[in-house]
């Protein structure tokens, strides 16, 4: 069964089209990443997932309708919006309190054997805490929730690269030990690609990308292009081009290693390269 | 952080003594401890309770404000006891009514105060509670947990048409007491018998009147305004004290100038002060034990349960506002 069932996905606000007709299929065990420039739609299609916004069209997540059953879908599903939502004044006990008191799937031993790993005070106050512990503490609440699905919202928005590189580390790890499917949004493609199974690009509403990062490397290949096949490599229909220390570098797809071994170095290109030249390469026609 | 290298468990190390407080990446000796067993027997009041008590974590004033007011009226109180002794035997010289009076005089002015702060804590406190959690952002931390919003509404609206008021009649109930014990004490080191200000006084008639003014009255028969003031809470994008307040001054201006009448101000007006000089059971702030038969008169009066289906309709709306809107 689909954890994350989608069928011509459809939000707007006033005139603006926020989501254009979304077609997605997340199936348990994936660890999916929402990748799109600024006002792509990740934000509101996460918001629909997890029964925040209302929507047009289909959406099952878990076998639930989000909207309708938003309080009964949140045993089973972990959201985290972004570094800055825990609320200020709330103590770090107080919130391990709360969540124990209202999560049938929270086992507040965890959580505070987490805590205890850190520098974090069972009093200490949100307030009190820097932008990365707040993110730890959060971090603690949902690693002790045994939860289905796990779904980012840019979770790691304003943290330094130690943080942020910890937090995505914390969670691999956590996923290692029991498997969780996972939905992370974000536009700092690099941080997550390593982590992630399944890509999918999101721009202006569409989804323009969905591949399995298997299918990446099975489809995608970049070719360091030597100066003088450039022509011959231009022939074969790259879907982008661009130059790097003096050298063009042609992104093609489902083309295979054989064809373009005699052009120049092929390797397979990062997720970033590719949405640059998927996404971006739109991005040149607006 | 110690605890790490023996943990031993993960890729985070690095970086660690840099920072001083990693991420740890692993649960260590945790893993495979017992889940909550409580999976599927969490009773649909765990939800309520919890959500309560969070009110009450952020919202100290909820009982600060009413224990500080009791507070400074005792300092002041116990001053005047300097000179009691002698107004005492001033007030056995009067008649009857004025000695009531000048007897019962500050233990009615503390309970009415009491009901002030209460009714300002209470009105502070529902201008803030829906728009608060949107303004900070926390309601996406709120919304990511298992509570419905009807369970989030419920749990604020019973701060100030239940909590409130059984706070102010906790303090006010404990003050009074405080005053009639030490007043008894300056009174007996005087050589005098405390016994008229007790019968002046009788305690527990005068508590069963509180407990019927501020939890019957003031939760119950403010409970539209209450409800009112959590819309206008749920529906600000921005000063939420202006969506409460201008809309029935709108409502009020448009029937004065297109019928030239003022039945909703009248409404209003009763409702908030009105009851006090009618039969309604709050009639007058005297601590009289005769108010008995009008609290039936007030349980079965239409006027209440008007309100109370009235108070119903705007937590329904704040509920259903509160379940779209998100942070501001």
């Amino acid at each position: 069964m689909a954890y994350i069932e989608a069928r011509g996905l459809r939000k707007t606000y006033g005139a603006t089209v926020a989501l254009d007709g979304i077609d997605l299929e997340v199936e348990d065990g994936r660890i999916l990443g929402l990748i799109g420039p600024n006002g792509a739609g990740k934000t509101t299609a996460l918001n629909a997932i997890v029964g925040l916004t209302p929507y047009e069209g289909h959406l099952n997540v878990l076998g639930r309708n989000p909207w309708t059953e938003r309080d009964q879908l949140m045993r089973d599903v972990c959201f985290i919006a972004d570094v800055a939502v825990l609320p200020r004044w709330i103590r770090a006990s107080q919130a391990l309190d709360y969540v124990a008191g209202v999560h049938p799937r929270f086992d507040r031993a965890k959580a505070e054997a987490f805590l205890a790993q850190t520098t974090i005070r069972p009093t200490s106050k949100v307030r009190e805490l820097s932008k990365g512990m707040v993110t730890q503490l959060h971090l603690a609440i949902v690693m002790a929730i045994d939860a289905r699905l796990l779904v980012l919202d840019e979770p790691t928005l304003g943290l330094d690269l130690l943080y942020r590189k910890q937090f995505y580390d914390s969670l691999l790890d956590d996923y290692f030990e029991r498997s969780r499917t996972v939905v992370v949004a974000t536009h700092q493609v690099e941080e997550v690609q390593h982590i992630l199974t399944d890509v999918v690009f999101l721009d202006r509403g569409r989804i323009v990308l969905h591949r399995s990062m298997e299918e990446v490397e099975s489809q995608y290949r970049e070719v360091l292009v030597h100066p003088d096949k450039l022509a011959t490599a231009r022939t074969l229909h790259p879907i982008h081009e661009r130059q790097a220390v003096g050298r063009s570098i042609l992104l093609f797809e489902g083309l295979d290693r054989q064809q373009l071994a005699g052009l120049g170095e092929v390797r397979t290109p990062s997720v970033t390269d590719l949405f640059v030249a998927v996404v971006g390469g739109q991005g040149d026609t607006r | 952080m110690k605890t790490h290298e023996e943990d031993g468990s993960n890729g985070v190390a690095d970086g660690e003594g840099i920072r001083g407080a990693a991420i740890p990446g692993a649960f260590g000796g945790t893993r495979g401890s017992a889940m909550n067993s409580a999976e599927s027997g969490i009773s649909p009041l765990r939800p309520l309770y919890w959500s309560v008590r969070r009110e009450l974590w952020e919202n100290r004033s909820i009982y600060v404000a009413p224990l500080a007011v009791a507070a400074v009226f005792l300092v002041g109180f116990f001053i005047g006891l300097i000179r009691f002794s002698e107004r005492m035997r001033a007030a056995a010289a009067l008649g009857p009514l004025q000695r009531q009076e000048a007897i019962e005089q500050p233990y009615v002015f503390v309970a009415i105060m009491l009901m002030a702060i209460a009714l300002i804590v209470g009105v502070v406190y529902c201008l803030d509670a829906l728009y608060g959690d949107r303004r900070d952002r926390s309601i996406l931390f709120w919304k990511s947990l298992p509570v419905s919003d009807v369970t989030t509404v419920l749990s604020k609206a019973s701060i100030p048409i239940l909590v409130l008021p059984l706070v102010t009649f906790l303090v006010t109930v404990a003050t009074q007491f405080i005053m009639l014990l030490v007043s008894s004490v300056v009174l007996a080191a005087a050589g005098m018998s405390a016994t008229a200000l007790w019968t002046h006084v009788p305690f527990f008639e005068v508590s069963v009147t509180n407990f019927l003014h501020v939890v019957v009255f003031h939760g119950i028969w403010y409970a539209p305004f209450y409800g009112w003031l959590l819309l206008a809470s749920a529906w600000a994008k921005r000063a939420p004290l202006l969506w409460a307040t201008l809309p029935p001054v709108a409502i009020g201006v448009v029937e004065r100038i297109a019928f030239n009448t003022s039945h909703f101000a009248a409404t209003l007006q009763y409702r908030l002060f009105g009851s006090m000089e009618s039969d309604a059971p709050a009639d007058k702030m005297t601590m009289d034990m005769l108010e008995f038969g009008p609290l039936g008169q007030f349980l079965t009066s239409p006027g209440l349960w008007v309100g109370l289906v009235v108070t119903a309709v705007f937590l329904t709306a704040a509920t259903r506002l509160h379940r779209s809107r998100g942070p501001i």
